[in-house]
């Protein structure tokens, strides 16, 4: 599809000179890459530590970790118009494999998640809906006016409910939260007025005594324990006490790779999946989880030029989504770990132990990768 | 729904989406930093308060009990000693069905509702899964092999040994040395949490009890680090416990189970004390118990057995047994007459065998008052009044003394009150006098009461105990050694509560009158009738050593169990109780005592034979004196 040529606008002498790098060629984005692997690694030592240096897990995750990486490079390869062509069979198929799991997917600690193909291998619907919400999303503005009138947005919110109200019913509502964060970061970047933003953000909080009947007891437990972990110290609120004392005895500089005391004598539980930043703020202190910080914020920076380089609605919109939904993982997650917002499973991304979560991303990034490469104007 | 056709303003949009984009760029930048900033609270403002919680999850302090004090006679002969025993425990974290285990283990050695239910209540006491929770103490050997073959196929049930108290010698040293019980509730609220930590048991009752302190030792600990299921992973720290002291006890054992042999299967109790040294040398209460039921724990239905067994083997008759003295205070009167000049020890008085006060028209009897008035023991001079336990003479000689006279000289003796310094369930007695019947009784001391006090009759109640140290008192002649359990280290002996003045307003040949009547109730004999001491016929033919003694007999008042429910029983109940106090040899006295047999009778007849054995056994063994029977 890319074809090298060199367009003027008709008011200046400015020239936009299409410069295909070998990056663009093979569309790749290298600075993309290069943080994405840099985070991995950063990851995979934290993750061997939290495993007790069990080659055996770190080597499951390098493989997962090259996995998601192929899959990558290849979503990478596909233009984003095709993903455009796909978004609105993709999603109903997607809706179409969450009733499928509503009704035959099989239960595991409580809630039914998967769908198994029988004799194959088992998978999360809500997992691909987590691309599939920003494509669709995207898609619908993509042929509409911006910014956008209140039916579109009703519409929008509508195609974005469907789907998370049958994961929140799995009951998933960690996936459901995302899921919504995704579609809303469609919405915000497509120019949805302030007003209704604010007006929205009032009506979540007026309407959060109303949410809190639709609430399982558990979740109410964990919100709860969000404003008081003692009053159930080996209940709900030990997760939460522990992450905190291992956050807390980590101090500026942690008490050393692989000696973490809470993490290797399991005090923190989930250590090397939900609650691996607990392990690295133990370990390396503030300065290990800055450092993450750090690099997570280099990605989504470039992820935030991507968006804005793009050159239709539908890149911006899906590109723009993609990097902030990152964002919201990351805070979502070392919130919880931390105590600031209650627990919800949510993973660190990249860092945490854990196949599906892994390859959303990195398909996620392909994406992004996609969007940058395939354009025809570069600026 | 045909909308009017509008382009698309590319430019416009992607300039909102830019401004949009940099909004949600700031707006994750300001998120990232509410993040950083909770980072720096926990981790540099609140990091030590972490950080010491962090230690105090890993870091455990397990407590390492101390080793329990032994226990010697003073023939170095253990009589408390620790020895492991084997305990069964459960430990909840292997076990995957608890129920179904118990089921095994009760298939293998029967386990009873009872201990299921003590099982239980105890895993709910213990926290931590790892530890192993008893579910049997002290398995025999054969429940511990059949544990030990079925063991691979019940993980989480072990076999466990523990250093517990024993008595080797058994029910024979129980009420002379106390014993330990399992720390109770009760018991827990009261003690030094940590120092009994790793303790299970305490001293109830007894030695075992005096000196607690110096037999539990020091608890030392180990710091450990401990995973969240609280195994341990290593050990950061160890002090070493430090065993308790070591004591060694007057107490002889070959002359307790002498003093037992010779009380035979009557009930009754002897004290024997060494004079010189206050050592008690004897502590004998019969029936006694086996204190190693208790060690353990002991099963409900062995217990209502002791409990409630109209022989009250848990009593402990020679510290808590409170009876009538009867005769065998009639010395301490006549010291008290003597002392006094209201008797000389030449004049004499005549018995008709009875006494009546001026004015009274009741009769005091004699002992061997008899109805045809042929009774009566003549005339009677001081000695004779003790070797022929003259009543009459003791009526008259107390109301001449008046009871403040009669209670001063008792209370000199040790009377109506506690004199023992280590074994903290002696009881006081009751001295009575007048204050005390108006306060407790609500009634006027009667000039009845004083004559009956001469005799050692009325409301006085003594201990075996007490009566025994009376004896070492006379022994000494006035010496006051307080009677005690422990002889070495002596440093652990507690110090008297009120320490007793010794008796040293008494002349010397006050106390030759009083031993030297003393003596002639076991040696005076070959005489006509009625002249012989009362206890020679019995026990004074073919002594070879000197001994001193004066035998009583107590009226029986009531006593506390048994009668109601066994009237078969009863005319054996209401005999009297049979005393006799004595010390040998009369010249260098190594052995005071004093003998109680309950419902026994005569105590020149039945408690003075039971004396001279134990005196013999002592004697023999100290001097090997030879020619004395076995």
């Amino acid at each position: 599809m890319s074809r090298d040529f060199v367009r003027r606008l008709p008011d200046s002498n400015f020239v936009f000179e299409r410069t295909a790098g070998i990056g663009d060629k093979l569309h790749v984005d290298v600075i993309t890459v290069v943080l994405l692997l840099l985070i991995s690694a950063y990851g995979l030592l934290i993750l061997y530590s939290a495993v007790g240096q069990d080659q055996n897990a770190l080597m499951s995750q390098v493989i997962k970790l090259g996995v998601a990486t192929t899959v990558m490079f290849v979503m990478a390869q596909i233009p984003p118009f095709v993903y455009m062509r796909l978004a609105p069979w993709l999603y109903l198929m997607g809706v179409g494999l969450l009733v499928a799991t509503y009704f035959f997917g099989y239960e595991a600690n409580g809630s039914k998640r998967w769908l198994r193909v029988p004799g194959l291998f088992g998978f999360q619907p809500s997992e691909i809906m987590k691309l599939v919400i920003p494509m669709i999303l995207a898609w619908y503005f993509h042929e509409r006016h911006l910014p956008p009138k209140n039916k579109h947005v009703f519409w929008a919110l509508v195609m974005m409910l469907v789907p998370a109200t049958l994961i929140f019913l799995q009951p998933d509502l960690g996936t459901a939260i995302m899921i919504c964060a995704s579609g809303a970061l469609v919405l915000l970047l497509a120019g949805l007025s302030w007003n209704l933003i604010f007006g929205a953000a009032g009506a979540v909080v007026l309407a959060a005594p109303a949410f809190w009947f639709v609430l399982r007891p558990h979740q109410k437990d964990r919100i709860m324990t969000l404003f008081d972990p003692e009053r159930d110290p080996l209940g709900t609120g030990w997760n939460i006490i522990q992450s905190k004392t291992a956050i807390g005895s980590g101090g500026l500089s942690g008490k050393g790779l692989f000696q973490g005391t809470q993490s290797h004598l399991d005090f923190l539980p989930e250590s090397h999946t939900d609650f691996i930043i607990a392990v690295l703020a133990e370990e390396m202190g503030m300065v290990g989880v800055v450092t993450l910080l750090i690099l997570y914020i280099l990605l989504m920076g470039r992820g935030t030029i991507i968006a804005i380089q793009g050159q239709d609605t539908f890149g911006r919109l899906l590109a723009g989504s993609i990097t902030f939904t990152f964002f919201v993982y990351v805070f979502v997650n070392i919130g919880m770990v931390s105590g600031i917002l209650p627990v919800v499973g949510v993973p660190l991304p990249l860092v945490s132990f854990g196949g599906t979560s892994i390859l959303t991303l990195f398909a996620g990034f392909g994406i992004l990768m996609s969007i940058h490469t395939h354009r025809r104007i570069m600026l | 729904m045909p909308e009017p056709l509008a382009l698309k303003d590319h430019s416009g949009e992607s300039r909102v989406f830019f401004e949009r984009a940099v909004i949600g760029f700031g707006v994750l930048i300001v998120l990232t930093l509410i993040l950083v900033a909770r980072l720096f609270y926990l981790q540099i403002i609140e990091h030590e308060a972490y950080a010491t919680l962090s230690d105090k999850n890993r870091i455990q302090v397990e407590p390492l009990p101390p080793v329990r004090g032994l226990i010697y006679d003073r023939n170095g002969e253990l009589i408390a000693d620790n020895v492991p025993t084997l305990n069964l425990t459960i430990t909840r974290e292997l076990v995957s069905d608890l129920e179904v285990t118990l089921d095994r283990i009760d298939a293998l050695i029967g386990l009873t509702v009872e201990e299921r239910e003590s099982f239980h209540r105890r895993l709910k006491r213990r926290h931590r899964p790892h530890e192993p929770v008893p579910v049997r103490f002290k398995l025999s050997p054969e429940e511990q092999a059949r544990i030990a073959v079925n063991e691979y196929a019940m993980p989480g049930v072990q076999i466990e040994a523990r250093l517990v108290r024993h008595y080797p010698k058994g029910e024979m040293m129980a009420h002379a040395l106390g014993s330990v019980r399992r720390i109770n509730e009760t018991d827990a609220r009261s003690l030094d949490p940590v120092s009994y930590s790793g303790t299970n048991h305490i001293g109830k009752i007894g030695v075992e009890r005096q000196y607690e302190a110096a037999l539990h030792g020091t608890v030392g600990h180990k710091r450990v680090e401990t995973n969240a299921r609280g195994r341990v992973m290593t050990e950061l720290e160890r002090i070493e416990p430090v065993a308790g002291r070591n004591l060694i006890l007057h107490v002889d054992s070959l002359l307790q189970r002498a003093a037992i042999e010779a009380l035979g299967d009557r009930r009754g109790s002897i004290v024997a004390i060494d004079p010189a040294s206050g050592g008690i040398l004897a502590l004998v209460s019969q029936p006694s118990y086996d204190p190693n039921l208790f060690v353990t724990g002991i099963a409900y239905d062995t217990y209502s057995l002791l409990r409630d067994s109209p022989d009250t083997p848990l009593f402990n008759r020679a510290l808590q047994g409170q009876y009538e003295p009867g005769s065998t205070v009639k010395p301490i009167i006549g010291l008290a007459g003597l002392v006094t000049g209201m008797v000389k020890a030449e004049s004499t008085i005549s018995d008709p065998g009875w006494f009546r006060l001026p004015n009274e028209a009741r009769l005091y009897r004699d002992w061997n008052w008899t109805a045809s008035g042929m009774g009566g023991h003549g005339e009677v001079h001081f000695q004779k009044a003790i070797y022929r336990s003259c009543n009459v003479y003791f009526y008259g000689l107390a109301v001449k003394l008046g009871i403040d006279r009669i209670d001063e000289y008792l209370g000199l003796f040790g009377f109506g009150q506690d004199t023992v310094l280590d074994l903290p369930e002696a009881r006081d007695g009751l001295l009575p006098s007048p204050v005390w019947k108006r306060e407790y009784r609500g009634q006027p001391w009667y000039p009845g009461d004083t004559v009956n006090i001469g005799i050692g009759q009325g409301d006085m109640l003594v201990t075996p105990m007490q009566l025994a140290t009376m004896a070492s008192v006379i022994a000494n002649r006035g010496k006051w050694i307080m009677p005690r359990m422990l002889k070495t280290p002596d440093e652990l002996l507690p110090p008297p509560s009120r320490p007793m003045a010794d008796v040293d307003l008494v002349p010397d040949h006050v106390w030759d009158e009083v031993i030297g009547g003393m003596e002639k109730v076991v040696h005076r004999g070959n005489q006509v009738f009625g002249e012989n001491g009362t206890a020679w016929a019995y026990i004074g033919q073919d002594i070879n050593y000197r001994m001193a003694g004066k035998s009583g007999t107590a009226q029986v008042v009531g006593i506390k169990q048994g009668e109601e429910y066994h009237e078969e029983e009863l005319d054996e109940r209401q005999r009297k109780h049979a005393w006799f106090i004595a010390f040998a040899p009369v010249d260098d006295p190594q052995i005071a005592l004093a003998v109680l047999v309950e419902n026994g009778g005569g105590g020149s007849s039945v408690a003075a034979p039971v004396a001279r054995a134990v005196i013999d056994f002592y004697l023999e063994n100290q001097y090997q004196v030879a020619g004395v029977r076995p």
